[in-house]
Parts: C-alpha cells; structure tokens; sequence
C-alpha cells in the first residue's frame, strides 16, 4: 500500500485515498447502525426517568430532560416499597445462588471426574427446559405445603435456575484441569475431598466466580416464579414492578425509574465477566 | 501415579475407592436436581393424565388431555404463533448477528467499548427492558411512531394490531439476543485460520468473494449452533411477550407459552396444561439432541 501511496502518478495517489476515506466513513457508519439501536433504547429508558410527566407525555416526545429530575425515583421508593422488593430479589437471588454453589461445586467436579457425560447431558436439558414448566408442579407442591407466597418457595423455584448454571460451568471448567496436582495429593496420603477442596477448588476460582454471577443474574432476571409464588409483600423486584407497579396506572417516569432500578444491578455485574460471558451463556440457551 | 509399584488389588482398591468417594461429592446436588427438577417433571407427566380443575376433585382420564388438544383450535393456532414468532427471531438476528460480527472482528478504536455495549441488551432484566417497548410501541405518545414520523411513513398500531404484534415482538426479542449471536460468530472468526484469506488476497479475491467462499463456510458450524441455541430461546419466550401484549390482541399473539400459562393460572385447569407442558418439552428435548448434535460435529467446546 505504501508503495502506491508514493507512486509519482498523483492522480491516481488522490484517487485512492478518497476511496479509503469513503471506505472508512462506510465502516464507522456501519458501527453506529450496530451499535446506536443497543444504547438509545437505555437511554430513552434514562431520559424516561428523569423527566416530569408533563415531558413524559407530550408529544413531539422531549428527549433531553430540561432540568432533569429524581422525583420519579423518590416517588417509586417511597410509595411503592421498591427497597422492599429490592431486599426480596437480594435474598432470593443470593440464596438460590449460594446454594446452588454449595452442591453444584462439588458436583461439577465429581461429575468432571468420574466422566459421567450422561449426567452432564441431563443438566444441560434442565439447563434448557423453561423455567414456565416448572412452575405448575411447584405451585401445585408448595400449596400442599403451604409454601406459597412465601420466600422460601422462591428461593427453591430459583434453584432450578441456579444449580443447573453452576454445575454445567463448574463441570466444564474441573475438565480443563490437569488431574495430576490432585492424583499427587491423593498419593501422599490426601483424600478425595481434601483434594478437592485443598488443591482442585483454588484453581477453579474464575470458574466459580463467573457461575455465581451469572446464576445470580439469572436468577435475579426471572420474572414468572416472583409473579406466582410470591405474594404482594415477598415478590422479587421485576414481578413487583410488572404486578404492582402496572396495577396501580403509574405514569410512565416512575415506572422507567423502576425498570432501570430492576435492571441496573445486572448490567454493573456484566462488567465484571464481559470476557468469559460467552462460553457461560453459550451452555444451551440464555433464558432461564 | 504407575511410577510406585502398588499391587495390583491394592490398586484397584484404591480406585474403587476413590470413585466412590467422588460419587459421594455429586450427592447434594443429584438431591436437590432429583427434588426441584426430575420430581416436577414426573409431577407433570403424572397430572397430565387427570382432568383437574384447582379446587375441584381430579379424574384419571388417560391419554384424553392430549387427545383433546389435538383438536383444539387455540391451542393449534398457538403452535402457529409460536413457529411464526420462532421463524423470525433466529433468521433476523442471525443475518444482523453475522454482519455485526463481521465488523467488531476487525481492529478500530474503541472497539472493547463498543462491543461491551452492543452486548448489553443481552443480560438486562426482561420484564424491565419490555416496559420500556411497551412506552415505545405506544401508537400515540411512543417515540417509534415519532420516528417514523420523520421519515413520513405513518404512524402505526404496533401491538395493538393483529397483524403487527408478532412483527413487533419479534423487534424486541432482535433487540434482545442478536448480541448474542453475534459473539457466538466472533468467536467463531477468532477462530479461523488466517492462510486462505492470504492467498486468496493474493489471488485478487475481491472482499465479497473472501466471505462468500472462504469465511462462510468456515463459519457455518458457529452459525448453525448460533441457529439452534437462538431456537430454544426463542421457543420460550415468555416474559417480554406476557409484559408487552399478554397474547393480544384477543389471541393475536398467543404462544404456547402463553396458552399454557393462562391454562393453569388463569383457568386452573392443571391437567390440560400439564399436557402442554409436556408437548413442549418434548420439542424443547428434540431441540437440544440437534445441540449436542451440531456442537460435536463443529468440535465446539465452548
């Protein structure tokens, strides 16, 4: 190229670099078509929130909010008990998410050693099955147990988001790890679990920390068991803002004020895994 | 671990031994999958095979739910809502997935950031993400119509239309998962060789026929596991569409999904939803032997 670009032939130097010019805007215009419809949806959802009803509702629609307002935000936290649900989401996510870590560790590394491929295909298929399925016999059981609209019926409906997404990682990742720092550990005397525990779970680290975001965000996502099984006091954050906020005619500020509320904390934890994100989502299907 | 002679009886002892004692490690998880998972699907299977209203006393009727549903013209029409819904939610996002991922494979600035937030849409909350289309789809203070306002096409009814409402669930569901799509086909460019692009450069290979004849094929695998992967999810769609139009309107958008929903928590009839529930998951089964299937034949480990 550089060749060309110093070829005595002038013309043909200019003509050249206006088609590289052309090239390069038709590139980034392409990134911008790619990438603009992602971000403006947030961003109407932002401006959304922070506009008064009045903007909200008018129409050209007002896309910068002149002056911008919290007053959306203090009305969903203070007269919809938004902190209430929040703490709901966090219990139930964060429960269902250690629990599933507590067996699913463990099993994915058992799993991943004694090759027990029939046992990871059953996982990957509850991996894919809806959670919708689920819900007509769990409702069915907890009402015989009287476990409705209790968190304890979330927390175990989230279970069947949580350990099947911790054990297909952790199975995935034990199998990347070479077996003999452990077969040493058992040869001088170490047990299965001391191995396991002392010498393969450190080195799962990363793996561990990407299923439990990612089991969190799932679990923190679902919507259906929340509307269900739980009741106007124990919902999780997205069936609160779907069944209570929807419910009571909200005008459209405050209810963007509390999407943006359900769904800020998932977007901050992506940070965190944008890298290994794939192969964690990849592991048949995305929606719980 | 041959390196110390152990006799032979020893050794199988201790390997016996071992396995039992790595069996035991899968125990709590295998009891809470059997508890939460295996038992509500037997559970299904089971009730599936009575007439039971919640409330009321169930009848065994054997294999009459299905049968029934055979010549239910809802539910029929809500197989074709969820096949034409299902059509369009994996073709659009993987032609749109596959040019975006033609261009974040290549070096520009900002390029980390970019692909970060053109990933975005992907993990945010459903329910959240379908409030905020459901304020947009609005026919007259929703800023869609606004937009098509500015380049003179009329306004439209979105999903308050019959026609419209698939067409336009299917934007939000684009919206949602062609990132993901898209760095399934990333990965799958990482992945490629660079020797053919070479010499075919030098051949004087023109930059469509670099993708017609030597990129598209080498990507095919990532795409048809893209296509598949796209198809489960798409099959159960639930949340956005429940938000957004809850199957209207009248049945307009009505997904198996939503069919059996409304089965059991609008109408408790838990035997005949309980049999959806098993159509479904049979499809949904049959969908992820042909993931298995492909993922072994593209060698994809991932």
């Amino acid at each position: 190229m550089d060749s060309i670009a110093t070829s005595p032939a002038g013309g043909r130097v200019r003509a050249f670099s206006t088609r590289r010019l052309f090239r390069k805007l038709g590139f980034w215009l392409s990134v911008v078509v790619i990438v603009s419809p992602a971000i403006l949806v947030f961003l109407w959802m932002l401006s959304l929130s922070l506009k008064n009803e009045l903007d909200n509702s008018s129409y050209p629609p007002v896309f910068i909010p002149h002056p911008p307002t919290l007053a959306n935000y203090v009305q969903v936290f203070a007269e919809n008990s938004m902190g209430l649900y929040f703490v709901n989401s966090l219990i139930v996510s964060g429960f269902a998410t250690l629990i599933a870590l507590a067996v699913g560790i463990p099993a994915g590394y058992g799993i991943a050693r004694l090759n027990a491929h029939k046992t990871t295909v059953l996982i990957l298929i509850a991996r894919m099955t809806p959670a919708l399925s689920y819900l007509i016999p769990l409702f069915t059981v907890f009402q015989f147990l009287g476990l409705n609209n209790t968190r304890t019926a979330l927390v175990i409906s989230h279970l069947v988001i949580t350990v099947p997404i911790v054990a297909y990682i952790m199975i995935g990742y034990f199998e990347t790890l070479p077996r003999e720092l452990e077969e040493a550990a058992q040869i001088d005397g170490a047990s299965v679990w001391t191995a396991f525990r002392y010498v393969a779970m450190p080195l799962a680290r990363p793996g561990i920390i990407v299923g439990s975001i990612l089991a969190f965000i799932f679990s923190w996502n679902n919507f259906i068991f929340g509307a269900v099984l739980g009741s106007r006091t124990t919902r999780t954050l997205p069936a609160a803002v779907y069944n209570v906020l929807t419910f009571e005619q909200l005008s459209w500020g405050p209810l963007a004020a509390a999407a943006i509320v359900v769904t800020l904390p998932v977007l901050l934890l992506t940070i965190f895994i944008q890298k290994e994100i794939v192969a964690g989502l990849t592991a048949g299907g995305v929606k719980a | 671990m041959t390196a110390i002679a152990l006799a032979p009886q020893v050794r199988a002892g201790f390997l016996a031994r071992r396995r039992r004692h790595t069996r035991l490690l899968t125990l709590p998880a295998m009891i809470v999958i059997g508890a939460v998972i295996l038992f509500p699907w037997l559970f299904t299977l089971w009730m599936s095979a009575f007439d039971w209203k919640i409330g009321s006393v169930a009848h065994f009727v054997g294999v009459d739910n299905y049968v029934k549903l055979a010549s239910n013209q809802r539910f029929i029409e809500s197989i074709v809502h969820t096949f034409y819904f299902t059509a369009l939610a994996v073709i659009v996002p993987l032609v749109i997935g596959t040019a975006a991922a033609l261009v974040f494979h290549r070096e520009f600035p900002f390029r980390g950031v970019l692909r970060a937030v053109f990933t975005m849409p992907m993990m945010a909350t459903p329910v959240a993400i379908a409030l905020v289309w459901t304020m947009m789809f609005h026919p007259q203070q929703g800023v869609l119509n606004y937009l098509l306002s500015l380049v003179g096409i009329a306004p439209q009814l979105w999903v308050y239309s019959p026609t419209l409402v698939i067409p336009s669930l299917v934007l939000v569901e684009i919206w949602h998962w062609t990132p993901l799509v898209m760095l399934i086909v990333l990965g799958g460019l990482a992945s490629l060789p660079t020797e053919p692009f070479e010499s075919a450069r030098i051949d004087g290979a023109s930059e469509w026929q670099l993708f017609r004849y030597i990129t598209f094929p080498l990507v095919a695998p990532f795409l048809v596991v893209a296509a598949v992967i796209r198809t489960i999810d798409a099959l159960k769609a639930f949340d956005t569409i429940y938000v957004i139009s809850s199957g209207g309107p009248g049945t307009a958008s009505e997904t198996i999904n939503l069919y059996l929903y409304l089965q059991a928590f609008a109408f408790y009839n838990i035997g005949n939803a309980s049999a959806v529930v098993v159509v479904f998951f049979v499809l949904i089964l049959a969908m992820a032997m042909l993931l298995l299937h492909v993922r072994q034949r593209a060698k994809w480990t991932a």
